[in-house]
């Protein structure tokens, strides 16, 4: 163990590459640290192993060469279901159960960790304000919601029983801009008071350079680059630069990302 | 109405012989739910299972009923009571509808739940009993539904080996030339089949997931 906890990155690729079954290379030669309360947007085209690289963390997938550490720990060695409910997951599709109600749906990890019903009761209305739901919302099916809402309740529903790490992929993906300018705004600031470590999956650079403390550019299973924002957009790098061009270059100065428009 | 006189006449015999088909049909429906759902579940979480057991499931259903309770008579502790055989026989039948809709309804779930599931930590019999088995109830439901409605017809052929049940109206009818004793035990046999269709259809529509 290193001699201070704060040097430790709180996920760790060491060498990891990742293959199907069949002996198809998903991802190789990864090397990536992610350090605590950063927000690690890894940015690629749809096939870019982004992810593959996601699924590694919480062991939906494991790795089949290298290690992945979470928390020093190798996720090999760990407890798959105490790490998994150590770490939050918000995918596209929500995923949210269509037979439980929104509350069933953001207390079940606190309630199959054995908490008392009156403190899920608490914290899921707790969640629901801090995701900005209102409380009525409590008792309703997944599917008398609006897209954002559903994703809204994702969200809350990771968050539930206080994970320090936060996975995303592609949550905001199918919102219409709108929606999706003002959930990226709830989640800085969200991510502003709450200090998680995430790790956020998308193809768009727009939203890489607004929510991002680091972009992880991927490119065939392999990491390009790792840059913060500023410095990306003037990467020399020919496949950071194609990715900025390929979105109409001037994307305006990264200074203003939090005002940016759709 | 002669027939209407026959079954006020008889309404005593015409009782306890619905209420025997009704023991064949709810016993053999019940084992085949209970051997039925695992070995669906089985093959929905292992793809090598699916083949075997579905094919298994299949040719059962190809022998003709009257061959199957014949081929059975023989068997030692079970040739012993026609009531016995027959509830083995019906079992089997209602084994194909059950196995296959918990195959098709578990692997219906959408994989964006299941996925989200795992992500958050559940264990496996966690994600099968809180998330797998009721969003594929209804689908599992209707499987029972089928197996009900064709047992309840095939456990008529069960009185040919003397298991009782409604079928005896149809086969002393038949060996009488009586249409009247024929619809005596056939009328009585598809209100039966109507009914279960019915209240379990209304079941499986209260719980379909939205």
């Amino acid at each position: 163990m290193e001699s201070s906890s704060a040097i430790v990155p709180v996920i760790e690729f060491r060498d990891v590459g990742y293959a199907l079954p069949g002996g198809r290379r998903l991802l190789s030669d990864l090397n990536l640290q992610v350090q605590r309360g950063e927000t690690l947007v890894l940015l690629g085209r749809s096939g870019s192993g982004k992810t593959t690289t996601l699924k590694l963390i919480n062991r939906l997938l494991t790795p089949s060469a290298g290690e992945v550490r979470v928390n020093g720990t190798p996720t090999r060695a760990s407890e798959v279901i105490r790490l998994r409910r150590s770490i939050g997951y918000v995918i596209q599709d929500v995923g949210l159960f269509p037979h439980f109600t929104v509350e069933r749906n953001i207390g079940l990890v606190p309630r199959i960790e054995g908490w008392a019903t009156e403190r899920v009761r608490r914290r899921v209305e707790e969640l629901l304000q801090l995701v900005g739901l209102e409380a009525n919302l409590a008792g309703r099916y997944p599917h008398q919601l609006s897209g954002g809402q559903r994703q809204r309740v994702g969200v809350a529903r990771a968050l539930a029983a206080d994970p320090a790490i936060l996975l995303m992929d592609e949550p905001f993906g199918a919102l219409d801009a709108l929606t999706r300018d003002q959930l990226q705004r709830e989640f800085l600031s969200l991510q502003q008071r709450l200090n998680k470590t995430v790790v956020f999956v998308t193809h768009d650079l727009r939203e890489a350079l607004r929510l991002g403390s680091r972009i992880a550019l991927m490119e065939a299973g392999r990491l390009v680059t790792v840059l913060p924002p500023n410095d990306f957009v003037r990467s020399s790098d020919p496949l950071a630069a194609a990715y900025v061009e390929s979105f109409g270059g001037g994307l305006g100065s990264v200074e203003n990302r939090g005002q940016s428009r759709p | 109405m002669n027939l209407f006189h026959f079954l006020l006449q008889n309404h005593d015999q015409v009782v306890e012989l619905t209420l025997e088909h009704l023991w064949l049909v709810g016993i053999s429906t019940l084992l085949a739910i209970l051997i039925g759902i695992p070995l669906g579940i089985v093959s929905a979480h292992w793809p090598v299972w699916n083949k075997p057991v579905l094919g298994t499931a299949n040719v059962i259903q190809t022998i003709p009923s009257l061959a199957l309770f014949g081929f059975l008579l023989p068997v030692p502790w079970l040739g012993d009571r026609a009531d016995r055989l027959a509830i083995l026989a019906l079992t089997l039948y209602a084994l194909l509808p059950v196995i296959r809709n918990t195959y098709t309804g578990i692997r219906d779930v959408d994989p964006a739940v299941v996925e989200a599931g795992r992500g958050m930590g559940l264990t496996g019999s966690q994600l099968l009993f809180q998330v797998e088995l009721p969003l594929a109830l209804s689908v599992i439901l209707s499987g029972v539904r089928v197996a009900v409605v064709v047992s309840v017809g095939l456990a008529t052929i069960a009185a040919a080996i003397g298991a009782g049940g409604l079928g005896e109206f149809i086969f002393r009818g038949l060996a009488m030339v009586n249409n009247q004793l024929i619809l005596a035990g056939a009328i009585p046999a598809a209100i039966l089949a109507l009914s279960a269709d019915f209240c379990l259809g209304w079941l499986e529509r209260r719980l379909r997931p939205r």
